[in-house]
């Protein structure tokens, strides 16, 4: 994995002139490295974390069970690909087990995701069946631990 | 009346810890950061947390074996295997201390009579004058040098040698230098101990984080297991400091000998502790490597900012500590370290505290953040270049 990838992936807020520093690469070099990362569709994109309980965000998350029937030719890819596009769709999984699509959307209101999937993800063609778990709280947010209060940090500042 | 006259004389005479002083200095300056650590910025990774939360669940709270739980030597005894390629029998070879500091105080309590000579290499550890002068023993000291990145040399350990001197202390690789030897360097002072019949008390705590090569246990080499004992702990490489777990392994007879000196003193180390490190030991080593590498990007920035900035610094092969030389700012290393405190809030340990031949140098752990790292250095090199503008001022009449 190239450098600059690790760096990345463990939730690195440099900017690309310190990556550089960090791992002893021109500044050019790494800004190479991301370029060629995201045309190899390896990089996606960012995103921040957020603690949403502390920003106050309107914000519904729900996963969705969604058994499907797969296709001749196609399996189940077609419609998991159709599905993954509606905006309200933060991410769609192909699983093993009592169910083939894991699908986690988000919305303003409770309302609003009930609506996504009552009128359009349960009235898709092929769409057999689908289970909705609202979520209450989070306690981790990709590697993120969301701790109610600062952590006291009482490391002495000096030590042998 | 004064109570200091109750105080025992070699007690009195003890000088205090350079770190503790600066600690203190340090302790009432406000938004430091801080390269004076000597230990893992990391938590304890929490499969290990669990382990000791589910020990208590069970009701392990009791007194152990003055050893230490049968289970943890024999854990200690395999993982001794892989990584220092030594075998040690758990039930009369391994002996399970309050941190690698316990096992030293132990071992120089059982072994040195009052005027024996205990050779060590310096800059080292603050403890271990300190500790052979509180057990009547004479201390003799063995320089190592930046030239041969603070490896100890056999030709240096000849020269200080005494006549009689029983015992040598090796800390390898070295807090606060970094460095370590190889196998060649350590076959000449295996050789050196065995023509002087040495007992070696090798504290090998940073094993683990060792960069460059592989580590070599003395206690591995030919005819070297009967005259060691292997100090280890689970502090550094599994960041578990404040769990005070530590091992010493050697001779039955030996182990013994400072098993009394344990079992009448400390009597055992925390069951808890001890439960904490059987699953470090046997299910830890995926978070150690993960650690491991970020420790070894850390060092080579760190490294290359302290040489680019003009800090002579080699390139510690082990242990998560940079040595830089500050002999180019014109201060000895207790003036840049406050002065760098004072103007720029960076904390970094004077070579001094270490002993006579650390002066010049100051001790930066990397064992931190790579946004403090950045914050750091930038902090170190703008105070640099106050100190070269200042200099002709300084040489005005």
């Amino acid at each position: 994995m190239s450098p600059v990838l690790k760096l990345l992936l463990e939730g690195s807020t440099l900017t690309p002139a310190q990556m550089a520093q960090v791992l002893g690469l021109s500044e050019d070099e790494v800004l190479r490295e991301i370029e060629s990362l995201k045309q190899q569709r390896i990089l996606l994109g960012f995103r921040p974390v957020i603690n949403l309980a502390l920003e106050d965000a309107e914000l519904v998350r729900a996963v969705i069970e969604v058994r499907i029937t797969p296709e001749r030719g196609g399996g189940f890819n077609r419609l998991a690909e159709r599905i993954s596009r509606f905006e309200e769709v933060e991410a769609c999984y192909l699983m093993s087990g009592a169910y083939d699509l894991l699908v986690f959307v988000r919305g303003p209101t409770l309302q609003k995701v009930a609506a996504f999937v009552s009128e359009k993800l349960s009235t898709l063609e092929g769409v057999l069946s689908t289970s909705t778990h609202f979520m209450l709280r989070s306690y981790k947010e990709h590697g993120f631990l969301l701790e109610s209060a600062e952590r006291e940090n009482d490391r002495l500042k000096v030590s042998p | 009346m004064d109570a200091s006259r109750f105080i025992a004389r070699h007690v009195i005479h003890l000088p205090r810890s350079g770190i503790r002083d600066f600690f203190e200095l340090v302790a009432r300056t406000r938004d430091v950061i801080s390269l004076g650590i000597g230990e893992p910025d990391f938590d304890t990774p929490w499969h290990i947390c669990e382990a000791a939360i589910f020990a208590l669940e069970k009701g392990k709270t009791h007194y152990t074996s003055n050893l230490g739980l049968p289970e943890l030597r024999r854990a200690i005894s395999r993982y001794g295997e892989r990584q220092f390629g030594v075998s040690y029998n758990p039930d009369n070879e391994i002996l399970v201390t309050v941190g690698v500091s316990e096992a030293l105080d132990l071992a120089f309590r059982a072994f040195v009579n009052p005027g024996d000579q205990v050779l060590f290499h310096q800059p080292c550890y603050v403890s271990y004058h300190p500790s052979i002068t509180l057990v009547h023993g004479v201390p003799l000291p063995v320089p190592t040098y930046a030239r041969d990145g603070f490896a100890l040399n056999a030709e240096a350990l000849r020269d200080a040698w005494q006549p009689g001197a029983k015992i040598l202390v090796l800390n390898l690789p070295c807090n606060p230098t970094g460095g370590t030897c190889n196998r060649a360097q350590l076959d000449a002072i295996a050789a050196f101990a065995r023509e002087h019949d040495l007992l070696v008390l090798s504290d090998e705590i940073y094993a683990e984080l060792t960069f460059e090569g592989e580590h070599v246990s003395i206690a591995s080499l030919p005819g070297m297991k009967e005259r060691t004992i292997l100090l280890h702990g689970l502090s550094k490489a599994f960041a578990m400091t404040g769990w005070r777990i530590g091992y010493a392994c050697g001779p039955a007879a030996l182990i013994e000998a400072m098993m009394k000196v344990h079992q009448y003193s400390m009597m055992c180390a925390s069951i808890v502790s001890q439960e904490a490190a059987i699953e470090a030991l046997t299910r830890g080593s995926d978070a150690m490597l993960r650690m491991r590498e970020q420790y070894r990007r850390r060092r080579d920035f760190l490294v290359r900012r302290f040489n680019e900035m003009g800090l002579t610094c080699h390139v510690p092969r082990g242990a998560f500590y940079a040595f830089p030389s500050v002999a180019a700012t014109g201060l000895s290393d207790r003036e840049f370290a406050l002065s760098l405190l004072e103007n720029e809030k960076v904390a970094i340990v004077p070579g001094s505290a270490f002993g006579a031949n650390g002066a010049g140098f100051c001790r930066a752990c990397f064992a931190t953040s790579h946004e403090q790292l950045l914050a750091a250095t930038d902090r170190i090199e703008r105070h640099l270049q106050q100190l070269r503008s200042k200099e002709p001022l300084a040489a005005e009449p």
